[in-house]
């Protein structure tokens, strides 16, 4: 069983290495998206550094429900995911690499690209390590929700708005609790309720998300 | 369980109860509103505003409540394939997202005299308004396949993992400082509501219970005649 799920992350993380280039266009979204608010809310740092840590927060949760799509319909097309069904492993198991291997591309980048964020919007100092911080938390759990809503529509052809409207309402707790982290640790508060938070977000979404994902998952190869 | 598979057998026993609860909603409405809207006292505090609460608080019970059947009756769909748990589910939905959506605009309504303003974004609130999200998403995705069979378990599974929600809205009074208040009917150590309040509010929430069950009757056998109509035009 170990074998398989070793083999199936050395794929996935291949696969995602020769398609580099979306976990940049990831980043590029990111930046562009945030580029938008200067010119929309006007260039004043006050008013920059004072939104800044929330329009970062909610650009990082629209860019990893952006890149669901492609977490299993290019496997569904292709027929792999059948392969993966007959595979001896449980579905669950390889559901949770799937989306560890989706999540180094997408949540991993976006965390590492956000102190560059965090300048061009004016934010204090505390922010180019309090906001990967929590990103770096929370965003596994946004890829795990978000999984739930791409395998219930994989195969559909209704593409990923409506899988992004499903789970939306679901991951609004952990941009509450990663925006409440961030905002403590930049203000020199006692960030730990809102981190424990955070991690018990992804504990519990690591534990449930994947069954219903391969739930989800047999249903759609039926 | 399974005795009641049989469509047929579903609706007899709808048909047996549908009159009694129509009966039941005609009888007990006017005798709902007359002792929330007249006969109960006005609020020391909130005055005539108060009234609001008698069709609010059974709203915002019942969109628990069928949330909780729609997530009863997917669980079954999808564990013992069960086709009328399936119907019923589906024939729910819309009849929830009704009620949570009454219970977010009478309590905006309300709010809006004594909290100053339509809308907080405070935990209660935000996980209603989670909830009405929720059964939308739920209804979208029971339309969004050709084939209404995945529609109808792709759905369900969505139901289930939604049901998080519903202690997070149950506690989130007790669990974060809100503007909302905290529970005053169900509590272990029994009610803090005054009884000149209670008994309004128990009628109208048994009118809102009895309502439920007879559009969710008219709703299950339009389910089963379209159905029927289906298979009349495949075959």
């Amino acid at each position: 069983m170990r074998a398989a799920l070793i083999a199936l992350f050395v794929r996935d993380l291949r696969l995602a290495r020769r398609r580099a280039g979306e976990s940049l266009l990831v980043v590029a979204f990111f930046v562009l998206a945030l580029t938008l608010f200067p010119l929309g809310v006007g260039t004043s740092p006050d008013i920059l550094a004072r939104i800044g840590t929330g329009v970062i927060w909610v650009l990082a949760l629209l860019a990893v429900l952006l890149g669901l799509e492609r977490l299993f319909q290019p496997d569904l097309e292709d027929g792999s995911l059948e392969q993966l069904l007959l595979s001896p492993a449980p579905l669950e198991l390889l559901v949770a690499v799937r989306c560890l291997v989706h999540w180094l591309g997408t949540g991993l980048v976006l965390a590492l690209a956000s102190p560059l964020l965090a300048i061009l919007t004016h934010l204090p100092n505390e922010a180019l390590w309090a906001l990967p911080l929590s990103l770096l938390i929370g965003t596994p759990s946004l890829t795990l929700i978000g999984a739930i809503g791409a395998a219930l529509l994989a195969g559909s052809g209704k593409g990923s708005v409506l899988a992004a409207l499903l789970v939306l309402p679901l991951e609004i707790p952990v941009l509450i609790f990663g925006l409440n982290a961030a905002e403590a640790l930049i203000m020199g508060l006692d960030a730990r309720a809102a981190l424990l938070f955070l991690g018990a977000f992804f504990l519990g979404s690591l534990a449930l998300a994947p069954f219903a994902v391969a739930a989800a998952l047999r249903l759609a190869l039926e | 369980m399974h005795t009641y598979a049989n469509p047929h057998r579903l609706a007899r026993i709808f048909d047996a109860i549908y009159p009694w609860a129509l009966a039941g909603v005609l009888a007990l409405t006017p005798i709902g509103l007359w002792m929330a809207l007249i006969a109960a006292p006005p609020d020391y505090q909130q005055g005539e505003a108060v009234r609001i609460m008698y069709v609010h608080v059974p709203s915002a019970w019942m969109a628990l409540f069928t949330y909780l059947v729609v997530a009863g009756g997917s669980a079954a769909a999808l564990i013992w394939r069960h086709p009328m748990a399936e119907i019923v589910a589906r024939a729910a939905a819309p009849i929830g997202a009704l009620f949570t959506g009454l219970a977010l605009i009478t309590g905006s309504l309300w709010g809006k005299p004594m909290w100053g303003t339509y809308w907080v974004w405070d935990a209660r609130l935000t996980s209603v308004l989670i909830l009405f999200f929720l059964y939308l998403g739920y209804m979208a995705l029971h339309e969004a396949f050709d084939d209404p069979d995945r529609g109808a378990r792709a759905a369900a599974i969505l139901a289930l993992v939604g049901v998080v929600n519903l202690p997070i809205i149950k506690f989130s009074v007790d669990w974060w400082n809100t503007l909302h208040q905290p529970a005053s009917v169900f509590r272990l150590d029994g009610p803090t509501i005054h009884p000149s309040m209670l008994w309004p509010l128990l009628t109208m929430a048994i009118v809102f219970k009895l309502y439920f069950i007879c559009v969710l009757v008219l709703r299950v056998r339009l389910e089963l005649a379209e159905r029927r109509l289906r298979a009349v035009e495949r075959g």
